[in-house]
């Protein structure tokens, strides 16, 4: 079966930090979004990325965090099995991302594609 | 005479896989058809003694005394099994061996012996479908007729598949000891694996024969329970499929009718749950630990939720995490359904729908699931699905059910 990634791009950070309801509630809520493509037996693994770290540009240029420019942050991400890309788009609807204004971009992962 | 009859056939299996662990371990694997033979031959004796003459005061030591003697009688005889036990036992001197010989059958031997026996019996050699037999023979005393009468297959497969078992052992010259620390939690997931299909085999069999099934339950429980007290393979894994265990096996008495059909949870007669299984359950339950660290530590939560009868929205919210979890861990067609059920109860029926037609699964409880979610939403589609779930019903324990949920959509 062909690969693919499920890239969780947040948005870029703005002044609203979520109230503890809102965080558990969107907790819920990528808890059934995991669980429904875990369900069609699709999912292969995944993990969530810490919003610290430090970034490497050319010329030894280092700067904390992932946050250069306003930019949007990788969030995590999810390896699937499908047949197609469209067949791995299909479980990009539902993503919790989308309701806080972040987006999800799928990729076929080189070398199980072919 | 009565009592003694009935006495003998439940102590033969119980110490029968006690003293064989104990005598293997002595003996070497390649011996163990001799070590068989011998405690074969003391209950034989056993058999006719006590036929005749009563039950002695206290059984249990009096076929211990027998077997030491015959082991001992053994040992001395053969000059080859006399050095081999010498160099083991660390005896003083080179010279003839004496009476001193001492068969430990000590409470902490036989369990030591019997969970080293674990080890071999599910060892990576042997192959995956003969692990159970084998630990139903030699770790539980069962012949092959019972066996086969357990999987409800031929008794000469049986036979076959230990024989041929029994001589890879043999021929890979496995040695009857624990794996070393390095190697302990790979080859304790292979054990466990084994007790879980044992379990399964006695709790899901289609055979009839309910003693039998509650047997294999049983056995898999002890032989659980015997790795919980062995501070090397007593982990929270182990703990959370003893957990599950218990909590399954509580059902047991309620699962089925008069007439030996099965009744669904949700039929259940809660009175007929074993109530001091289900507090077992939930002390094992307590040293699964905190983290997820495997497929049982799930499983026991779900089957913990699963002992409270009522619905309750906490229930199904924990049931439902539980099984989104566990699916992310391992994937499976029964957790994927149980997880859209536990879904629908949720967050209703019609949002649950979307959920299941996603599930591309092609078996008769897939069709029940639908038929069951789609009944009071549309009850024409609902009776479709069951009846496609009727045409692939294979057990005729499967077609009562599913004839039953018809029923129940057409009178509603």
């Amino acid at each position: 079966m062909k690969e693919f990634v499920l890239l969780f791009q947040n948005a870029p950070a703005g002044d609203n930090k979520p109230s503890p309801e809102q965080m558990q509630a969107i907790m819920k809520e990528w808890d059934n979004y995991m669980g429904s493509i875990a369900a069609q037996g699709k999912y292969v693994s995944g993990s969530r990325l810490g919003g610290e770290g430090k970034t490497l540009k050319p010329g030894n240029v280092v700067t904390d965090g992932p946050y250069a420019e306003i930019k949007e942050i990788l969030g995590g991400f999810i390896i699937v099995k499908a047949d197609s890309l469209n067949e791995a788009f299909e479980m990009a609807y539902g993503c919790p991302i989308l309701t806080v204004g972040g987006y999800v971009e799928v990729r076929p992962v080189i070398g199980t594609n072919e | 005479m009565r009592q003694e009859n009935e006495l003998i056939p439940h102590l033969f299996r119980t110490e029968y896989a006690k003293i064989v662990a104990v005598l293997c371990k002595l003996l070497g694997i390649e011996h163990m058809q001799l070590a068989e033979d011998m405690v074969s031959d003391t209950f034989l004796l056993a058999a006719e003694t006590w036929g005749m003459k009563g039950l002695p005061p206290n059984p249990v030591a009096w076929l211990y005394t027998v077997a030491k003697n015959k082991a001992r009688d053994v040992l001395k005889r053969n000059a080859i099994f006399s050095n081999k036990i010498a160099a083991t036992l660390r005896h003083s001197s080179s010279e003839q061996i004496t009476e001193d010989i001492d068969i430990d059958l000590s409470e902490q031997n036989i369990a030591d012996s019997q969970l080293q026996m674990m080890f071999t019996v599910c060892h990576p050699c042997i192959p995956a479908e003969s692990r159970i037999g084998l630990a139903l023979n030699i770790l539980c005393g069962f012949s092959a007729d019972e066996i086969a009468d357990a999987f409800l297959t031929n008794r000469e497969v049986i036979y076959k598949r230990l024989r041929r078992a029994k001589e890879k052992l043999h021929t890979e010259n496995i040695k009857i000891e624990m794996p070393g620390v390095q190697q302990v939690a790979g080859r304790l997931d292979d054990v466990l694996t084994t007790l879980y299909l044992l379990f399964n085999e006695g709790y899901y069999s289609a055979s009839q024969n309910t003693v039998t099934r509650k047997d294999l339950c049983l056995e898999a429980m002890r032989l659980s329970q015997l790795l919980t007290q062995n501070r090397y393979t007593n982990t929270p894994e182990v703990n959370a499929l003893l957990a599950l265990m218990c909590f399954h096996a509580s059902r047991f008495d309620a699962r089925t009718d008069a007439t030996g059909a099965t009744v669904l949870y949700d039929e259940q007669d809660e009175y007929l749950w074993n109530n001091e299984l289900i507090e077992q359950g939930k002390y094992f339950l307590s040293y699964a630990g905190t983290e997820a660290l495997g497929k049982y530590y799930f499983e026991a939560n779900i089957a913990y939720w699963h002992t409270h009868k009522a619905d309750s929205i906490e229930k199904w919210q924990n049931v439902l995490h539980l099984y989104n979890q566990l699916l992310q861990l391992e994937y499976s067609p029964v957790a994927a359904l149980n997880r859209t059920y536990a879904l629908s109860k949720v967050y209703g029926k019609q949002a649950a729908i979307p959920e299941a037609e996603k599930l591309g699964l092609r078996t008769h409880l897939y069709y029940v699931l639908l038929g069951y979610l789609f009944s009071g939403i549309d009850n024409t589609v609902a009776l479709a699905h069951m009846h496609t779930a009727l045409s692939l019903c294979r057990s005729e324990n499967d077609k009562a059910s599913v004839k039953k949920n018809i029923e129940r959509l057409l009178h509603k």
